[in-house]
């Protein structure tokens, strides 16, 4: 049983964390002002123009398709998968379980295995290819690690030692409503469920933050509009005032 | 002079392999004290310097939201690395996008992030020492903002954000380049980049008259000071000064003369670049700009123009509503600012001028997108009207045209080498390897289509290439104004 709270404490912690400090940089980037109009053109004109391109960035990585196709192979592959993996996992969190859960269970199922080689091969670019190598940091390459072994991890559990689903899903449904329930003692488990916490913990204070930021990045999400909307942050206003200009 | 040697032009372009620290010796001449001081800067690089330059950042954090995401989201994905044409030109690992940001970066991770704090080596995080502060002043220096690694970043992380924050962060301990620096106060004292004073200018342009009534038997003006003028012309102050950029300037009055539209040049204003944007410095960007507006206001013109440079597009396009606005003093009818391009663009697509193509026959033409205008503005009401507007009034002016490969044009068009205030003698080495892709696509179209000349439409690309393509094998007079093509086919006199 106290392994049961030692682990619902972390989750909660785990949550916690990831929360506030997303909240935190959210909240962060969207006060700072941008003061300038620097789009990286050609752009769009229009505010629907902009969501379109945000929605080819964030959807089909369409900046990293022109870069370098291997990367966005790899990369593309490891997102897609890990979106559809997380959708899946939603069966342990809901009760009943909605039907485009169950729908997409094989889908999600198997997409560990994209999640895997994505990873593989965005880490084979950044041990073989000179300039990526140079370009890495130590947690650059742990967070592949970190990733991988969550991903092995739930496979392991879905295909060789399966794991007693049900008592996981008391235990995930309990933690919901601040009851803790016994989670099951499986190694497999244990790990996975530590290293998904780990990586929770980490995110706002990594280079993770590339998931809310690319929405404010304003090469990115400002409409191509200067000449036609005066464009100014209120810091530049005061010198405004200061000039009497 | 030369003690580097240029890059050889391959038959395909390829990728380097990096090489370690070969550009580290790279570094432009630091501004006198006198010359920071004017611009509001200490002379030199106090004792506290560390404290001064990371409560710079700071600030400067708090103030553009675009760094802090810049800084924040890199993933290190490496699609930048082999996209910076300095990169490719001197294999420098340093001079890869990313690795250029990390030199910011780690300083950033080591006192605004937990991670950096914490755990500095596994985050490559660092300490501001004199060491990486010269790391600074030699990388951040050659970066020439040109955009092209934003293009191509999956988060638009813009390099050239980063670098103008470096060097404001190095300008605010003492730490400024001679050349934008000296410049900008040669602006606040005298009017333009070149130092010509009014009677320089006057004497200069009545010069061109004489010379334009010369060669055709036109009288064609080229005011200065005009009140009541329609059209305040600002272009860059190259323009008055040498080939090629005056043979586009002839061009632009040889328009406003077929036009019909009373213009006017301003001495108070007789800069179009505003090298406040290469020091990332909005406060002195702001100040250049406003001279636009007072010379607008002085005059009682009822448009503004811009001849043909680059990075002074962007800040026209871009900052000058925002920093020197409102101009509801203007005309409403048009933009503010319009460029010469869109100008001349309306009144071919009006059918208001009489070309004669064949003035340009003796010439193969191709068109070289400059960084700025390519990735950072617009012309004309459609995104990528800054690509189309250039090339179609080349093509109403001249029969031979063909451009270079696609991947070296358009929004993916690589720097001349020289901008973001890299055009200095002292930086002459990274200049000319920086040419080096866009010397290797211009090969490729004079052996495949046989082109003669490359036209463009910035005062630092045509300074840069007359410079540089010597070096490659090219003639200094290959590079062109669109102007002067536009200026030597119009057919001066009564509509026929």
């Amino acid at each position: 049983m106290s392994l049961s709270v030692a682990y619902a404490l972390l989750f909660y912690f785990a949550a916690a964390v990831i929360a506030l400090g997303l909240i935190y940089r959210i909240a962060l980037y969207a006060r700072t002002p941008a003061p300038l109009k620097i789009p990286t053109t050609p752009a769009p004109t229009t505010r629907s123009g902009v969501v379109m391109r945000m929605g080819r960035e964030v959807v089909l990585f369409s900046s990293l398709f022109k870069s370098s196709k291997w990367t966005w192979l790899f990369g593309w592959l490891f997102h897609f998968s890990l979106l559809l993996i997380l959708l899946r996992h939603l069966r342990y969190f809901l009760q009943p379980i909605p039907e485009w859960v169950i729908l997409i269970q094989p889908f999600g199922k198997y997409a560990a295995f994209g999640m895997v080689i994505g990873l593989l091969g965005l880490w084979a670019r950044r041990i073989f290819v000179d300039r990526v190598r140079y370009i890495s940091s130590p947690s650059d390459h742990l967070m592949l690690v970190l990733l991988l072994a969550i991903a092995l991890s739930g496979i392991s559990m879905k295909f060789i030692w399966h794991t007693d689903i049900v008592s996981l899903k008391m235990f995930v449904l309990g933690l919901l409503r601040f009851d803790i329930e016994p989670l099951p003692a499986d190694p497999g488990l244990l790990i996975h469920l530590g290293l998904v916490a780990s990586l929770m913990i980490i995110f706002p204070f990594s280079k993770l933050l590339h998931a809310p930021g690319v929405f404010f990045s304003p090469t990115r999400n400002q409409v191509d509009n200067p000449r036609e909307r005066r464009h100014v942050a209120p810091w530049a206003t005061r010198l405004e005032g200061a000039d009497g200009g | 002079m030369a003690d580097f040697e240029t890059p050889v032009i391959k038959e395909y372009p390829i990728v380097p392999m990096l090489q370690r620290d070969v550009m580290s010796h790279s570094k432009p001449f630091t501004a006198k004290a006198q010359f920071q001081e004017e611009l509001g800067f200490p002379g030199e690089l106090p004792d506290n310097w560390q404290k001064i330059a990371l409560d710079k950042m700071g600030e400067l954090l708090g103030k553009y939201r675009g760094l802090r995401v810049f800084l924040d989201s890199c993933v290190k994905c490496g699609a930048c690395t082999d996209k910076c044409h300095y990169f490719l030109g001197t294999t420098d690992a340093k001079n890869m996008p990313v690795a250029r940001q990390d030199l910011l970066r780690s300083v950033y991770r080591r006192h605004f992030t937990l991670a950096g704090k914490l755990f500095p080596k596994l985050v490559g995080a660092r300490e501001l020492t004199k060491d990486v502060l010269d790391e600074w002043y030699s990388y951040f220096h050659q970066c020439s903002q040109c955009r092209r690694c934003s293009v191509y970043c999956p988060y638009g992380i813009d390099t050239a954000e980063i670098s103008m924050a470096a060097r404001e962060i190095m300008d605010s301990v003492g730490v400024g380049q001679k050349y934008c620096n000296e410049i900008i106060g040669k602006v606040y004292k005298i009017g333009n980049n070149l130092g010509l004073p009014k009677p320089a200018l006057a004497d200069t342009l009545e010069g061109l008259e004489e010379e334009v009534k010369e060669d055709t038997g036109v009288d064609v003006r080229f005011p200065l000071d005009e009140k009541g003028a329609e059209v305040l012309l600002i272009t860059p102050s190259a323009d008055f000064f040498a080939e090629p950029h005056v043979d586009g300037l002839i061009g632009y009055a040889k328009v406003f003369h077929q036009a019909g539209t009373s213009w006017t040049l301003s001495s108070y204003a007789s800069e179009a670049a505003n090298f406040g944007m290469f020091i990332g410095s909005y406060e002195n960007t702001r100040k250049v700009a406003l001279r636009i507006r007072e010379a607008a206001l002085d005059l009682g013109v009822k448009r503004i123009i811009f001849g043909e440079c680059g990075h002074a597009w962007r800040v026209a396009y871009a900052f000058l509503n925002t920093m020197a606005g409102p101009f509801d003093f203007l005309d409403p009818r048009y933009p503010v600012p319009q460029h010469i391009c869109e100008f001349t663009y309306d009144l071919l697509q009006r059918g208001a001028l009489t070309i004669d193509k064949s003035a340009n026959d003796h010439r193969v033409l191709t068109f070289h997108d400059s960084c700025n205008v390519a990735r950072a503005t617009r012309m004309g009401p459609k995104p990528g009207g800054q690509f189309e507007i250039p090339r179609a009034v080349i093509k109403a002016v001249c029969n031979n045209f063909h451009d270079m490969p696609q991947d070296t044009i358009g929004e993916g068009t690589y720097c001349c080498g020289g901008g973001g205030g890299l055009l200095t003698d002292d930086l002459m080495e990274v200049r000319v390897k920086g040419a080096l892709p866009r010397m290797e696509a211009l090969k490729y179209v004079v052996e495949e289509k046989k082109v003669t000349h490359m036209a463009a439409i910035c005062a630092i690309c045509k300074s840069q290439f007359s410079k540089v393509m010597p070096y490659y094998g090219f003639t200094m007079d290959q590079i062109i104004s669109v102007h002067q093509l536009v200026g030597d086919a119009i057919v001066l006199g009564d509509k026929q």
